[in-house]
């Protein structure tokens, strides 16, 4: 009976002012000093430098058209996510089949792949000849800014499925069923009614989905061949100072005037709402076009989304076959660096997570309450986003600058340990916020009234609500964590799985012995997510 | 010519069958509700007339058309929602306006359908209000408002009053029956207070557990209950338990609890020595202060009195250990004292017998 007994004390201490604020204010410096200002810093150190680059004419150049090539992706891609996620969210959610909650399940996978992993995946599905080029003779597509594209609609197509299928779920169907009652066909319902309803999650998805493609390093240089974009050529001059800042300094400044512009604009865009074309939309509703609208999303799912993320098992089971499994699971040869590099991945992983969840959680309590005032509540939302906008390999190299030259003795598992904490920490915040936002004011201070201190309303009201996002929140830390390879390239010189995946696939390794090592880190994840799913069963109760 | 007509209507939930083998007939013009306990399946039945479900089996005809399969655009109906559903990023006038729009009216008759509608409920002003800024009352105008706007002769509504606080449901229930009969419309009228079923139906039909307990008007259904649930659910009654001990040319003489016999009105196949329940209306007795010896007549005590404004209720213990509530104008007799003697009569016209139910009284009278 010591738990209860301890619970009590700390729920006493916490209806002290001077702890509840102790807490909040540590949360904030901790954000500023290791999440937010050592990846900024390094390039404001190193900001003599840029002058390499503006005295290189030809370099510049350069670098003004990888960053031109990172944006075009990132628009072209969030867009077609947006297009193509938001049918299967609204397939996945509407439509009656049992099976389409695994289908649910199955979205995910893209989201849970180690990127590094996912674009060895895509390169044998797409380019060797073991994948589809088995098909057509020659590589049906091979590396370059085709293949960039195709990889990054599949990490990013996920997230858009995610938010829409949960902004459906919470969608009062009431408004589109009025519609219908008053004579709308389906189309035009969904098209005046649903979609205006729900813009602010149609703008966060690809928002979301536009920040994760504008990062994103590690799969990317997998695929890129001749290509290059931003973080590809940050990493090609990895050493150099100059076009480390010049562009991660340029692609900052222009994601942040990006999303500042659609923070601004968003609320004020206005969909068409009042012009109607009744025939012909009613022939668009009609249920052979809605049954060729969901074939072609699940096609496009399952060829472009699904297929291609796991090819990489294909070699697995090859190995089944030839021996290389009983070596690998018996830490032969590379297997020894294997398992080392997999057990440092995970090892990471949960550190990140734990030390993200106590710092992040009261600062998403700050943002969703308030806690500090409006004005710089809605400072902190703004900047808490920052971590996701920074290319990862611009990151690390910035948090390695930062910390090598300031404090030489920190050894570099800690470097790792803030590369992580910094990508990660704003998955977290941004789900947990949302979700106590979510919970009615009412509901706490019904809590207070009752004669609950602060902790315990945590404990009893607000945890239980929002366990499922704090859940879905850690599980995307973790999987960011273990699957991040940019940043962590950069920063130090340890081998995580996804580094030493790169090396392997650099180094020509066999394909079965590579496949069975993405086969491994898939099914480990895909293991975590179905816990996650399992733990979270109950979640339609809220 | 909207009348509606459901034939053996079934909509299961899994295990739950909410709408359970229903037939109903309802006619042009007519206002009609639909009452029932919480969780009847009112709402199931509402929208299977409007095509927002689909049902399991049966078949729904609007007019002479089999509307089964027929989408909800397709219905030609207007819909009320209880939580009034007015479209949050369309102003006052864009949604009252949206059913012509979306039918592709031009926009010169959509506009004079907007303004006649508006007038008809009295919200001409706040046109550009959205609804998070209009009071409940307004936005249920604005409902009803965008309701008629689309142009149908078939009105359903769910609760449209269960928002508002009393007055305002008063006032505003006397209104849409008003607009109802001036524009010749079909009402269906979704409620669980029988109050306001009562005070504004041409019929009503009374709906437990899926199930259609009975059809009728509302005097009908006051005068002439078919079951012991319906004598609860509208207006009140005492309950009486007791067996049938003869039966005779004025009805039945019905021995209660105590060996009290009392005349009463002619049960309905019932049979000397069945068990019986005696149901009788709080505002039907006499009571007189001391020992009167008239038909029918029980003596009891006084246990509690209430002051309700119009009405005192008193609560009386009879001698045989039952107890009954009797309800009498405030203002006309002199008030009883806790504790007095009384004598407490009644006439069996006023009465109804009913046979004991199997399930027990208390679980028929229950209403979840
Ligand atoms: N979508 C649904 N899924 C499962 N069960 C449902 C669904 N809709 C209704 N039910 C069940 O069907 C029954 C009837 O529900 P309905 O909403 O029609 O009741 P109601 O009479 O309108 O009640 P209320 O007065 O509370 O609105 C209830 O037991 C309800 O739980
Ligand atoms: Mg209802």
């Amino acid at each position: 009976m010591l738990k209860p007994k301890i619970a009590k004390a700390l729920d006493k201490l916490s209806s002290k002012t001077a702890i509840k604020n102790t807490i909040y204010t540590v949360s904030i410096i901790i954000f500023f000093a290791l999440i937010l200002l050592p990846p900024i810093l390094g390039i404001i150190i190193k900001w003599g430098s840029i002058e390499d680059v503006l005295n290189q004419p030809k370099l510049m150049s350069e670098a003004f058209n990888a960053i031109a090539a990172s944006f075009a992706v990132a628009f072209f891609v969030s867009f077609i996510d947006v297009v193509a996620g938001v049918p299967m969210a609204w397939m996945i959610t509407r439509g009656k089949s049992k099976w389409l909650s695994v289908l649910d399940t199955l979205s995910d996978i893209p989201f849970i792949v180690p990127t590094a992993t996912l674009g060895y995946s895509l390169l044998l599905f797409w380019n060797e000849p073991g994948g589809l080029s088995s098909l057509f003779g020659a590589s049906f597509v091979s590396p370059g800014w085709l293949l960039v594209i195709l990889l990054h609609f599949t990490f990013s197509f996920p997230v858009v499925v995610r938010v829409m299928v949960g902004a459906l779920l919470d969608y009062k169907l009431e408004y589109e069923q009025a519609a219908r009652t008053l004579g709308a066909a389906p189309l035009t319902a969904d098209r005046t009614v649903t979609f205006p309803i729900l813009k602010h999650s149609l703008i966060a998805s690809f928002t979301l989905a536009f920040a994760r493609s504008l990062s994103e390093t590690g799969a990317t240089m997998m695929v890129a061949g001749a290509f290059v974009h931003g973080p590809i050529f940050i990493n090609k001059h990895i050493g150099e100072a100059g076009p480390l800042v010049f562009v991660s300094a340029i692609l900052i400044a222009l994601s942040g005037l990006v999303f500042v512009t659609i923070r601004l604009l968003g609320p004020r865009l206005k969909m068409p709402v009042r012009k109607v074309w009744p025939v012909v939309e009613r022939k668009l509703s009609s249920s052979t076009i809605a049954s060729s609208r969901n074939g072609l999303t699940l096609l496009i799912f399952f060829v472009i989304v699904l297929v291609p993320s796991l090819f990489v098992a294909v070699p697995a089971f090859e190995a089944i076959f030839t021996g290389v499994l009983p070596e690998a699971l018996g830490g032969v040869g590379v297997w020894g660096d294997y398992w080392r590099s997999i057990s440092l991945s995970y090892f990471v992983g949960i550190v990140v997570t734990l030390l993200n969840v106590a710092i992040g959680l009261p600062m998403a309590i700050i943002i969703a309450r308030r806690k500090i005032g409006n004005g710089p509540s809605a400072v902190l939302d703004v900047l808490v986003n920052i971590p996701i906008i920074v290319p990862s390999v611009a990151l690390g190299a910035s948090l390695a600058i930062f910390w090598k030259e300031n404090f030489a003795f920190m050894p570099e598992i800690w470097l790792l340990i803030f590369a992580h904490l910094s990508i990660t920490y704003p998955y977290f915040v941004r789900s947990m916020s949302a979700a106590v936002e979510r919970i009615s004011m009412e509901l706490e201070e019904a809590g207070r009234t009752l004669g609950a201190k602060p902790l315990g309303v945590f404990r009893t009201i607000i945890f239980p609500l929002t366990k499922y996002s704090m859940l879905s929140g850690a599980i995307m830390m973790f999987t960011r964590s273990v699957s991040e390879t940019g940043a962590t390239l950069v920063v130090s010189n340890l081998v995580t799985a996804p580094v030493l995946l790169v090396n392997w696939v650099k180094s020509g390794a066999p394909t079965a012995t590579l496949g069975l090592g993405c086969g491994f880190l898939i099914l480990f994840s895909f293991i975590i997510l179905l816990v996650l799913r399992l733990v979270v069963k109950g979640r339609e109760a809220y | 010519m909207p009348n509606v007509r459901l034939m053996n209507v079934t909509k299961r939930y899994g295990k739950i069958v909410a709408v359970d083998g229903v037939n109903l007939h309802i006619y042009d013009k007519e206002y009609f509700s639909l009452l029932g306990p919480s969780g009847c399946g009112k709402t199931t039945l509402l929208r299977l007339i409007a095509g927002l479900i689909q049902p399991d089996e049966g078949e729904i005809y609007i007019g002479d058309r089999l509307v089964t399969d027929v989408p909800p655009e397709d219905r030609d109906i207007g819909f009320v929602f209880q939580t009034f559903a007015l479209f949050p990023h369309m102003n006052s006038w864009d949604n009252v306006t949206y059913g012509p729009r979306v039918k592709g009216f031009d926009v010169r008759k959509s506009e004079t359908i907007g303004h006649e509608v508006l007038e008809m409920v009295r919200l001409h002003e706040r046109l550009d209000a959205y609804p998070n800024e209009l009071s409940g009352g307004m936005m249920q105008r604005i409902a009803v408002a965008r309701a008629l706007a689309a142009g149908s002769k078939l009105l359903l509504l769910d609760e449209p009053l269960g928002q508002l606080d009393a007055k305002v449901r008063n006032e505003l229930r006397y209104e849409i029956r008003r607009m109802t009969k001036d524009l010749e419309l079909t009402a269906i009228h979704v409620t669980h207070d029988q109050a306001e079923a009562m005070a504004i139906s041409d019929r009503i039909a009374v709906i437990k557990k899926g199930k259609i307990l009975q059809v009728g008007t509302p005097k009908e259904l006051y005068m002439t209950p078919k079951s012991v649930f319906i004598a609860h659910f509208i207006g009140e009654s005492n309950f009486l338990e007791g067996y049938v001990s003869d039966l005779n040319r004025r009805g039945a003489t019905i021995e209660l609890r105590g060996g009290i016999k009392v005349q009463a009105g002619a049960p309905k196949d019932m049979d000397k020595g069945d068990r019986a329940v005696l149901a009788i209306r709080p505002e039907t007795f006499v009571v007189e202060k001391g020992i009167k010896k008239t038909e029918n007549s029980i003596l009891g005590t006084v246990e509690r009195i209430t002051f309700e404004g119009t009405n005192i209720r008193y609560e009386i213990r009879l001698r045989n250990e039952d107890s009954v509530v009797v309800v009498r104008p405030s203002l006309v007799e002199e008030w009883l004292k806790v504790g007095e003697k009384v004598t407490v009569s009644f006439s069996p016209e006023n009465t109804h017998v009913f046979a004991y139910p199997e399930a027990g009284l208390r679980e028929e009278l229950a209403v979840e």
